[in-house]
Order: structure tokens, then sequence, then C-alpha cells
């Protein structure tokens, strides 16, 4: 009998077999080893939330959901990940008697955005060279 | 019959291509920073230039003794416009590193171009028929719907600069024809000048 698999453990371990050779590292570890690849940021649904994000100062869920072209429960499940990291900071509201959830990049999610591109960048040269 | 190795080794472990991998994921970064991003290459020293240049224009345009001489002069000064904004994004877009094609540009393009082609088309059916009075309120107006719906991609800053020039224009419609220099300056002139240099300093440049 197979072990069935979330919807959330499906597309991280893909990336990890694409990137097999980076190290991962989870949102625990991350301070204390710099160096490595950010697992929270490196899921596919949530490096497009953060990114976009980045330049937005604030984008609501339907707009993230239209941005990335993912299903609500892709985006709700991937935003609460990041919420928890510290990375993205969620404000509910009601827009009369609609619910609006609205998303903001936090400082750690700036930086953590900028670490993984910088690990991104560095992977290239790494390989480029040698 | 001899032995005839294969060409490939179908046990050959997959290396996977790390470098393509973050390649692709730098490029799925700024794609989605792209089409999430505002259009941020509208240039607010462009617009000081243009507004410059529409105030002369709309001096001598004032001056001129027939009714073709006024529509070319503001002919002109759509011309001179049009290569001060185009060379003055494309310096911005460089200097910013921005697309001017891509992500949110190309959704603001059609958006902007859109009313203005409307209102090249509505130039020329009013100057067929003679009705230059007119023509003031249609640019202004028009030019306002373009910047308002091209804005719908970019800085709130620019909305309101459109909605200001389609107040602008109804009021052309409504004031006697003899203000339609005074309004056109106001608008090309002054709009441009005063929303120019505000996207310059908030904008970077």
């Amino acid at each position: 009998m197979g072990k069935t698999q979330t919807k959330d453990q499906r597309p991280r371990a893909q990336g990890a077999r694409a990137t097999r050779g980076i190290e991962l590292v989870g949102a625990r570890e991350r301070s204390a080893s710099p160096g490595r690849l950010d697992r929270v940021i490196h899921e596919r649904v949530r490096l497009g939330i953060v990114s976009a994000l980045a330049v937005n100062e604030s984008l609501t869920f339907n707009e993230l959901k239209t941005l990335l072209r993912a299903t609500d429960g892709n985006v709700s499940v991937h935003a609460r990940k990041l919420e928890r990291a510290g990375y993205v900071a969620c404000v509910k509201s009601f827009e009369g008697r609609i619910p609006r959830t609205t998303y903001r990049l936090t400082a750690a999610g700036r930086r953590a955005l900028s670490r993984y591109l910088d690990h991104m960048e560095a992977v290239i040269r790494a390989a480029r060279h040698g | 019959m001899p032995f005839v190795p294969p060409t490939v080794d179908p046990y050959r472990p997959v290396v996977p291509d790390v470098r393509s991998h973050a390649a692709a994921n730098l490029r799925f970064i700024r794609e989605t920073m792209e089409s999430a991003g505002s259009f941020t290459a509208v240039s607010g020293w462009g617009q000081v230039a243009i507004g410059t240049t529409a105030i002369v224009a709309a001096i001598v345009a004032g001056r001129q003794p027939t009714r073709a001489g006024w529509l070319a002069t503001w002919l002109v000064e759509a011309v001179v416009a049009v290569a001060i904004a185009g060379a003055a994004m494309v310096a911005k877009a460089r200097r910013k590193g921005l697309s001017l094609f891509s992500g949110s540009s190309r959704k603001f393009w059609p958006a902007f171009t859109a009313p203005l082609a409307a209102g090249a088309a509505l130039t020329a059916a009013l100057v067929a028929r003679g009705l230059f009075d007119a023509l003031p309120g249609v640019w202004l107006v028009l030019f306002g719907t373009a910047v308002v719906a091209g804005g719908a991609v970019s800085v709130p800053v620019v909305r309101l600069m459109g909605g200001c020039f389609f107040a602008l224009g109804v009021a052309a419609f409504l004031c006697p024809p003899g203000w339609g220099d005074a309004l056109l300056a106001a608008g090309f002139g002054g709009l441009l000048a005063v929303f120019g240099a505000a996207i310059a300093r908030r904008h970077g440049g």
C-alpha cells in the first residue's frame, strides 16, 4: 500500500528531485545556516507569492490566485505556510459583506527572497565555473 | 555475432541540471514580478518637458490666423510630445532595468493606445465636418481616458492625472469655444507638468 501524498508534499518532492545537489534547509535551520537553500520559499507557488508581493505593497487573495493561476486551496495552503514562517502578513477584513484577505511581504520575507536570489545566482556561477 | 555495446546506457543515473533549474527559478521570479508589478516606466521628467512645449504650442496656436494653422500647430506639438515621451520612457526603462514590452507593460500599451486611436479617428471626422471647436474637449477627454485605462496597471497618481484630464475635457465642452487653447494649455501644459514632477519625485524620474 503506497503512502498517500498531501497536496503540499507533492511539489516539494518534485522540487527536491529536480534540485538534487542543492542543499535544502527548513525554516528552523535557516538562521543557523545562511548559505543553505530556504525550503519554505523554494516551492513554486510560495516563490510566486513572495515574488508578486515583493513588487506590490499588498495583494488580495483573489489577485494572487489570478496571477499565479492557482486554485483557492493551493494559494490558501501555501500562503499559510509563508505566514507561519513569518514571511507574509495576512489581514482579513470585510468589503461590505464580502470577506477580503490581503497579504503583504514582511521584512523577513523580503530578506528571504533576497537570500534565495543570491543562492540561485551562486548556483549558476558555481555550475558555470565548475 | 560480435557484441555491440549500446550507445545510450539506460541505467546511467540522471544527473539533474542544477544550473538550468536555478536559471528557470530566476526566470520564474522575474516573470512573476513583471506581471504582478506596476508599469512604472512613465517618465515624470518627460511629462514636465511635454508640459513646457504644450504651453509654447498653446501660445503659438492662439496666434494662428487660420483654423488650419491652429490645427497644424497642435499636430506638430503632438508629434513632438510623442517623441519626448518615447525617448524619456526608453531612458527611464533602461536606467531602472524595466521592460517596456513585457509583464504589466504588455497590458499598458493596448489600454493606453486604443483611446488615442479613437481620438485620431474622431479628430479626422470632426475636421472633415469643420467642427474645430469640439477638438479641445475631444482631445482632453480621450487623453484622460487613455491615461486612466493605461493607469490601471500603473501607479495611482497616473489614474488621478487621467481623471483630471477627463474633467478638464468635460469643462472644455461646456466652456465657450474661445477657451480651447487655455484649457489645452492647462491640461497638456499644467497637468502634465505638475503630475510629471510628482511622478519624477516619487517614482524615480
